[in-house]
């Protein structure tokens, strides 16, 4: 099993990486369409700007991909702006299209509350998740991020409160997307992760 | 549900080491960077700060390697910085494995700074330090690790560093720095009430009342500290079940 995870040109990947081989699994950096086919799930990591994420997906011809691995079935898991990238746009960069894999829209958190939203917080499950099996509910992950999905969407299976109620956990068939950092969320994110992986295999 | 406040420990390096600073003795050795991280890491440490404090070329020359070693043993958030005066040292910093990057004296000199870091990484890995010294009612940035003074007041520096692109801040208050007579609250609560971001208190930190302190009188974010951890004179664990006891949101390791 080959998990590739896209490297589209800015990131801080090597947590990812470590977190993702600790628990036994092969890693490789996707730059190309050809490695994002192989590969036996794709976990899609990012921080910075929808534009620069979006932008960087597409010089890289990753986009068309990235659509064929979701409607083929491949595993996805979407971390953090991976998330946000699935949706159909962001208030971050108005214009610029998103995956679309959720019809839905990314919004800025409101101006009542500190933003970015940094640091531990918990999650109010709205229906039964794969990702968080054997996870206690009162469990803390780590979130830094200034633009959230709306809980509403479809496919949130856990919400958190900042500002709003946006999704934290997504989970759709092969995709899956976690708002908040797994790889920096202590033994609880690396839950996450084994979750992601056992379900892959 | 609520937001957790974060409790960091702070490592200030020199030259591969991590060291403290005492008065009329220079500084002294506390251990291994790597070992410290795993510790912390292990004992519910929330984040991570890491301060090159290397007065030498050498010094620096070895900080991202120690960045690298210490990046291993977290799976938390780590933030480096010290000395960070481009966009290109943001860039090694964060590529050797910190998730955020702080800046001061750069920043104080050239703002721009600020939101050239926030348009490439994101403003949530942009940390602004702040060293301030009390001066009346208001507080004076100090910058070069607090040897000179900007004539700039710490509220306005804040928010205008907020409208840049900073992400946190970083605050920390030179008169209590190594006092031990707490945080200093009525700083930490203006500037909190000033920004938009998270404000991390650092500076004074002694006993298991003074966090409690700067997390309500404060309204700190998250609060820092050094010796205290290091030395093993207060443990993490403790003092966040103290912190929960007093009904203030902390995370709680199993």
């Amino acid at each position: 099993m080959k998990i590739a995870i896209v490297d589209y040109g800015a990131g801080n990947l090597p947590s990812v990486e470590r977190a993702l081989q600790k628990l036994g699994t092969e890693t490789e950096r996707a730059v190309a369409p050809e490695q994002l086919d192989l590969a036996t799930a794709i976990v899609l990591p990012g921080v910075g700007h929808f534009a620069a994420f979006v932008d960087g997906l597409r010089e890289r011809n990753l986009t068309s991909s990235l659509r064929a691995a979701f409607d083929s079935g491949k595993p996805m898991l979407g971390i953090c702006l991976g998330l946000q990238a699935m949706f159909a746009s962001s208030d971050e960069a108005p214009g610029d299209p998103g995956l679309g894999f959720f019809p839905e829209e990314v919004r800025a958190l409101p101006t009542n509350v500190k933003s970015p939203h940094i640091g531990w917080n918990q999650l109010r499950l709205v229906r039964s998740s794969k990702l968080l099996r054997g996870i206690p509910r009162d469990a803390y992950f780590y979130f830094a991020h200034s633009y959230a999905a709306p809980a509403s969407a479809r496919f949130t299976v856990a919400a958190c409160d900042h500002g709003f109620p946006f999704a934290a956990v997504i989970e759709r068939q092969n995709l899956a997307a976690v708002q908040f950092h797994p790889e920096k969320s202590g033994e609880t994110g690396a839950q996450v992760l084994r979750n992601f992986v056992e379900s892959v295999q | 549900m609520t937001l957790a406040h974060r409790i960091i420990p702070c490592l200030d390096v020199d030259a591969g080491r991590v060291v403290k600073g005492i008065e009329f003795e220079g500084l002294r050795d506390m251990g291994d960077p790597a070992e410290l991280a795993a510790r912390y890491n292990r004992e519910g440490a929330d984040e991570l700060v890491m301060l090159d404090i290397s007065a030498s070329v050498e010094g620096r020359a070895t900080f991202l390697d120690t960045i690298r070693g210490v990046a291993e043993q977290l799976n938390i958030p780590l933030t480096a910085g010290g000395g960070i005066r481009t966009m290109e040292d943001g860039r090694a910093v964060l590529r050797a494995g910190a998730d955020k990057v702080t800046v001061n004296t750069a920043a104080v000199k050239r703002p721009k700074l600020l939101s050239e870091l926030a348009q490439q990484f994101g403003a949530q890995a942009v940390v602004l330090s702040i060293d301030v010294k009390r001066k009346g009612n208001s507080w004076e940035p100090y910058t070069r690790g607090g040897r000179d003074a900007t004539g700039m007041d710490a509220s306005e520096w804040a928010a205008k560093a907020v409208s840049l692109g900073a992400g946190e801040i970083l605050l920390t208050s030179i008169d209590r720095d190594g006092t031990c007579s707490g945080f200093d609250c009525e700083l930490t609560a203006r500037i909190s009430a000033t920004v938009s971001v998270p404000v991390i208190a650092s500076g004074g930190a002694n006993t298991f009342d003074d966090f409690l302190a700067v997390f309500t009188e404060g309204r700190a974010d998250a609060a820092l500290a050094a010796s205290i951890f290091h030395m093993e004179t207060q443990s993490i664990g403790a003092l966040k079940k103290f912190l929960a006891e007093r009904g203030v949101s902390v995370r709680l390791s199993r």
